[in-house]
């Protein structure tokens, strides 16, 4: 790999030995790819995947201990994935308190490490840290160092940002060396799709099982959808909203990076089927395939029939216009069901700045006359409390269902149950 | 009879151990959860999904996989296993490793004192010729002998 001057004075160890660890360890990642350069960190703001102090996680805070003791903090400010916990906002016992306490017990420690390298603000805990309210939003071409998986498929999708699926650790010294190794979706040609994802359902499916459907077909390859265009005229609140929700699923069921919506996202508008590989395989998704796709997912409660004891909704964190729909949505299916509030508790999460701007909005005390809490918790993180674990939960989200035990339903199912239409 | 396969060295070292092999991805995070969380020495799979390493020990084993799948934590879980020092002897993958892999097979190698060779694009043929509790032994410069 050719390194700039400044690069090789790092890696040499003209900044320290923790430095030139640093840089060593992004010219090794590259070398695996074949990256022939280092290129900079364009955006404006990092993220880093890891916003959790577990206790068996020492080894990870004493590395950042290391690199904070040699002043090797991020040369950008960053956001943070959702803190694990919300004892305020999110129902656990007594015991299951004093278990999440054991368990993270390097939270507050942590919590400090990430103030010392970094983060935006006190509030920038997400995993969409790409909403306007948090304003971590990339720009198009621009190369980030992010890990977390929702935002990266969503930052190269959408955004048309350019990010490779970077594990935690090494994004945070992507950006505390101000660069990263050129392979993959950083070049043109890791862009292109390997696959055709033909969408020809009855009507337009939930975002989280076609998202679902494609990341088992796609595994980590790149797809590029025809169809969806029928349903969204334009790359609009509505569309991102609903890619944001599918990107997730591609992502956690698959390992996709990147897709292409055919006459939507930015390349695809740019650059339409030259987009496409020669030869990528087509896979047709109807509504049959759906069905299937859905049906294919394994309850593994411990009693399959157990009343669910709460519903989490929102994974990756929901955006405003979510919010504001679900108040809606919830009202008019409790009007119908005869009930005043809730019959599971419901947590809806999201993104603590999205969370103040909606609170300024008529249906917050709308959607909190029904009985649902709003929240910025990590619904993943609360879900690994071994005592949570067991629990009957219920989510819409593909990414939760495919992480912990809770029962995935779409979307309209989960409104029937907790507001006690089915 | 012994056979020889060729990959590419990730993280150098040699080693000899048996064999566990995972036939479909692992996922590294739902694989470590459990035991990192309770301690468990023997470092037991608990991946529900993967049902060739599921409650399987996972310490000190020739770990032979296709690839890693799941979190993009698992770059850090692979880490933080290596620093404990409950990581298997090595890690052979038939295919290109993957990003969170080497990332964490990287960051255990520069950061941590435990050695963990990895070696990847071992091939298909690796994968379906290597059985559980073969004899497997890294040898420099990325071969792989399987007796």
């Amino acid at each position: 790999m050719i390194l700039t001057q400044a690069q090789q004075d790092m890696l040499d160890g003209k900044q320290g030995e923790t430095m030139a660890k640093v840089m060593k360890t992004l010219v090794a990642y590259g070398n695996v790819y074949g990256a022939e350069r280092m290129v900079p960190v364009s955006s404006e703001y990092g993220h880093t995947v890891i916003s959790f102090g577990l206790g068996v996680m020492k080894p990870v805070y004493e590395l950042y201990d290391k690199l904070l003791a040699e002043g090797a903090v991020s040369a950008q400010k960053f956001s943070v994935d959702p803190k694990p916990v919300d004892k305020k906002n999110v129902r656990a016992n007594l015991i299951q308190n004093i278990v999440f306490d054991f368990m993270y017990s390097q939270q507050k420690r942590y919590e400090e490490q990430v103030k010392t390298f970094g983060i935006m603000d006190d509030d920038a805990y997400t995993c969409t840290c790409y909403l306007p309210q948090v304003g971590n939003t990339p720009r198009r071409g621009e190369v980030l160092s992010w890990a977390e998986s929702s935002a990266v498929v969503y930052a190269n999708s959408v955004l048309g940002a350019r990010c490779n699926r970077n594990s935690g650790i090494l994004e945070l010294m992507g950006s505390i060396a101000g660069c990263v190794p050129e392979f993959g979706f950083l070049l043109d040609e890791g862009r292109k799709a390997d696959w055709v994802v033909e969408l020809k359902t009855s009507k337009l499916p939930d975002a989280q099982l076609f998202g679902s459907a494609v990341g088992m077909k796609v595994l980590e390859k790149v797809p590029y959808v025809k169809g969806l265009d029928k349903y969204f005229s334009q790359l609009d609140e509505s569309c991102t909203t609903y890619l944001k929700d599918f990107g997730a699923a591609t992502a956690s069921n698959g390992s996709v990076g990147l897709y292409h919506i055919d006459k939507l996202t930015p390349e695809a508008v740019d650059l339409g089927e030259s987009l496409i590989r020669e030869s990528a395989p087509v896979y047709v998704v109807d509504d049959a395939e759906i069905e299937r796709v859905k049906n294919s997912y394994p309850v593994v409660w411990k009693d399959k029939d157990a009343a669910p004891k709460l519903c989490f909704m929102g994974c990756p964190h929901m955006t405003i216009q979510q919010l504001k729909d679900w108040a809606v949505r919830v009202e008019e299916s409790l009007a119908e069901s005869g009930n005043k509030k809730v019959v599971i508790p419901t947590v809806f999460t999201s993104a603590p700045a999205v969370i103040k701007e909606f609170e300024k909005t008529e249906f917050a005390p709308r959607l909190a006359a029904t009985g649902v809490h709003v929240s910025s918790i990590c619904p993943l993180m609360y879900m690994n409390n071994p005592l949570c674990k067991k629990m009957p939960v219920i989510t819409s989200s593909n990414k939760l269902r495919t992480y912990s035990t809770a029962r995935f339903y779409p979307e309209a199912e989960v409104l029937a149950i907790i507001t006690g239409n089915k | 009879m012994a056979k020889t396969f060729k990959g590419r060295v990730i993280a150098a070292g040699t080693c000899t151990a048996k064999a566990l092999v995972s036939h479909g991805g692992f996922n590294t995070l739902a694989s470590y959860q459990s035991p990192m969380l309770t301690g468990d020495r023997e470092v037991k799979c608990s991946d529900q999904n993967n049902p060739d390493l599921y409650k399987r020990p996972l310490r000190g084993v020739a770990l032979c996989l296709p690839e890693t799948i799941g979190s993009t934590t698992g770059g850090m879980v692979l880490y933080t296993v290596c620093a404990h020092g409950m990581q298997p002897a090595c890690m052979l993958f038939s295919k290109t490793i993957d990003s969170l892999a080497a990332s964490g097979a990287i960051l255990a190698d520069i950061w941590t004192d435990q050695t963990m060779p990895v070696i990847d694009e071992l091939g298909q043929e690796f994968l379906d010729y290597v059985k559980d509790g073969m004899t497997i032994t890294v040898n420099s410069g990325g071969e792989v002998v399987v007796s």
